[in-house]
């Protein structure tokens, strides 16, 4: 038996290898500058991200199948990887200052977010257990080492090492879960798995093993009652990672609920819809009820970031062509109107000011009117009030659930929307009813100044014309 | 025999897993570990994996656990006061739904297996070592080739976590 790897898997891995040869050059290039001028590693890392971005197009409607078929090029994946490239782009562009506040401006910190990003982009390609779950574990790895980066910070290695002990649990529990899935159908590959589960015959063994693989997931995307370290977490890392993990690996892990439910599941979706079911719910309720009581902003969104995996659930949960569809949107808008309220964050982390409580918010419009105006846009999207894109997206979701016949689920998301608006619009109400306290003086460097105008033109222009991105999102559902 | 044999290794398995958790010296915890690895080794020569087990032994017996024997012994970890968590009541709880849930499933009468493609007696025939290597080396490369990443990953975190200098520690906020 000899070892070919034909031309065709290198194509269809091309993205993924150009990331990690950029994540190693980081490093090697970090050697020749020295400390504290790091700046040339952003714009290498970004190019790195462009020069990937361009071959993920160059396939973006092609279906090769690669490796003995434990990875896969599809539109579906595709999709997700440009929106990958988006997060990171926009998280290296707003980064910069706040590491450089903090002394964390480090040339590692770019080799671990390509490394990530390489974790993730292998995560919606995979096609197998095996892949899969090495995707997932690189993504975490790296993402346990991101939190505690701020080391001399007691709160950041918490944060950490609580992420690190609880991330290995799950990924041991979906391990369990996966191993039983093996057993019982000799096979790892999803769509093996599919065929042989397919015909319908009640097999204890995959049900356990079923339930398993979801509640793994479920801690991915810290889903309740998987929520817990996420509030922890989110508040104690420096904050554009916060930023990053909130959004990025969350869509990664997604599209592999999607993936393996549908193709290695769909067998099975009375099982796990039911399961999803309570999960989505229980998520929504958690988010809304408990961001409400927070003071700490970080905390806050950590807590909405828990409630908008919860609508994205509802996707899951309807799970045809609509569902899956409404799924990918949200994601997209999602992470960008969330990145852009934490650019915010990251503006008022400033000499002398953590800029993480709500109470640093206090009259921004008076001394900051225009961070204001961000902030306002921002928030508007997040608790989803028209005209903004987070408007269109909750409206997919719950039109996908109506459509399918899921009438409770869509009036329980609704109804946890509406409570969780409240809490979007007490930041409002902070920055444009108060009085300032501080004469901080804002600054944002010309990297934050242009994530932030990309955020805020990307969250109004799909509010006003949502057509494009859900005809992009239509092309690439998935499709068994 | 082999029923006798299997009953008697996960037996011990189970309670030295439970002496890991629960025991209150450190040493002790890390003892217990030990032979639990060298009974879990015995599981899979059981199962006509011998070069799991071998490589069970080398890895973790081996090099892990004594890594774990020199860091304990280096950082003088003191003996925990309290022997039990406030969270034990929880604990208890969850472990006995999910154990019941196992149970539960395997007294359902549905519970199926697959052979697979190697069974006891292809393996016997191809090698236990080279079936391995085969499947890890076509099939299953492109894991196998993220698992370096991985690997990379951990040597420059643990790098980023621990060396001088590199992050400016002596700031306060």
């Amino acid at each position: 038996m000899n070892m070919t790897i034909p031309m065709d898997n290198v194509i269809a891995l091309l993205p993924e290898m150009i990331i990690a040869a950029f994540a190693c050059l980081v490093l090697m290039f970090d050697l020749m500058l020295p400390q504290g001028r790091k700046n040339p590693l952003a714009w290498f890392s970004l190019a790195g991200v462009a020069l990937a971005a361009f071959a993920t197009f160059r396939l973006t409607h092609q279906h090769i199948s690669a490796f003995a078929d434990t990875f896969q090029v599809d539109p579906f994946s595709n999709f997700f990887k440009l929106l990958f490239y988006l997060i990171v782009a926009l998280v290296i562009l707003m980064s910069r200052a706040y590491l450089q506040q903090d002394r964390i401006h480090i040339g590692e910190y770019y080799h671990f977010i390509l490394l990530v990003l390489t974790g993730m982009m292998i995560m919606v390609s995979a096609t197998d257990l095996m892949t899969v779950y090495m995707g997932l574990e690189l993504v975490s790895v790296t993402l346990y080492i991101m939190a505690a980066m701020k080391r001399y910070e007691s709160r950041s290695t918490e944060a950490g090492l609580k992420y690190f002990v609880l991330g290995s649990f799950s990924s041991a529990v979906l391990l369990y879960g996966m191993s039983l899935i093996y057993g019982v159908t000799g096979t790892t590959n999803l769509a093996a798995i599919g065929a042989f589960l397919g015909d319908g015959v009640p097999n204890s063994a995959a049900t356990v093993g079923l339930i398993m693989m979801v509640v793994g997931l479920a801690f991915k995307v810290a889903a309740a009652p998987f929520h817990m370290w996420a509030p922890d977490v989110y508040e104690g890392s420096p904050t554009p990672i916060t930023a990053f993990m909130s959004v990025a690996p969350k869509a990664a892990a997604f599209a592999v609920i999607l993936r393996v439910m549908l193709e290695a599941f769909g067998g099975m979706k009375s099982d796990w819809e039911a399961i999803f079911t309570v999960i989505a719910v229980l998520t929504m309720a958690v988010g809304a009820v408990l961001a409400l009581v927070q003071t700490s902003l970080k905390r806050m969104l950590a807590y909405s970031s828990i409630g908008h995996a919860g609508y994205a659930l509802i996707g899951v949960v309807v799970g045809d062509a609509l569902g899956t569809f409404s799924v990918m949107y949200y994601l997209v808008i999602y992470a960008v109107m969330n990145l852009g309220a934490f650019a915010i964050i990251i503006m008022l982390r400033n000499q002398g000011l953590m800029g993480e409580e709500l109470d640093d918010l206090k009259g921004l419009s008076r001394t900051h009117p225009w961070a204001a105006l961000f902030m306002l846009v921002f928030m508007f999207s997040l608790a989803g009030i028209p005209p903004t894109a987070g408007f269109i997206a909750k409206f997919y979701i719950f039109m996908a659930a109506i459509n399918a016949g899921y009438i409770l689920l869509a009036i329980a998301g609704a109804l946890l929307a509406a409570v969780s608006a409240y809490y979007y619009i007490r930041v409002i109400v902070v920055m444009y009813m108060q009085e300032p306290e501080t004469d901080h003086v804002l600054t944002a460097p010309a990297g934050l100044r242009l994530a932030l105008v990309f955020s805020l033109l990307f969250v109004i222009g799909l509010g006003v014309f949502p057509d494009p991105l859900a005809d992009f999102a239509q092309q690439a559902i998935l499709s068994f | 025999m082999i029923e006798a044999l299997f009953i008697y290794l996960a037996t011990v398995c189970v309670i030295c897993a439970v002496l890991t958790v629960s025991l209150r010296q450190p040493v002790y915890n890390v003892l217990a570990l030990l032979t639990m690895f060298f009974h879990v080794a015995g599981l899979y020569v059981l199962l006509n994996a011998e070069f799991l087990a071998v490589v069970q032994i080398i890895v973790y017996a081996g090099a892990i656990l004594v890594l774990y024997l020199f860091v304990l012994m280096l950082l003088n970890v003191r003996t925990q006061s309290r022997h039990l968590h406030r969270q034990w009541p929880f604990a208890v709880l969850i472990l006995g739904s999910v154990t019941a849930m196992l149970v539960g499933a395997l007294q359902d009468g549905t519970w199926g297996v697959a052979s697979g493609e190697y069974t006891a007696a292809a393996i016997q025939e191809i090698g236990n070592t080279q079936a391995i290597g085969l499947r890890l080396y076509t099939d299953y490369l492109l894991p196998f080739e993220v698992a370096s990443l991985v690997l990379l990953v951990a040597m420059i975190g643990a790098i980023v976590l621990t060396k001088k200098g590199l992050i400016d520690d002596h700031i306060k906020e």
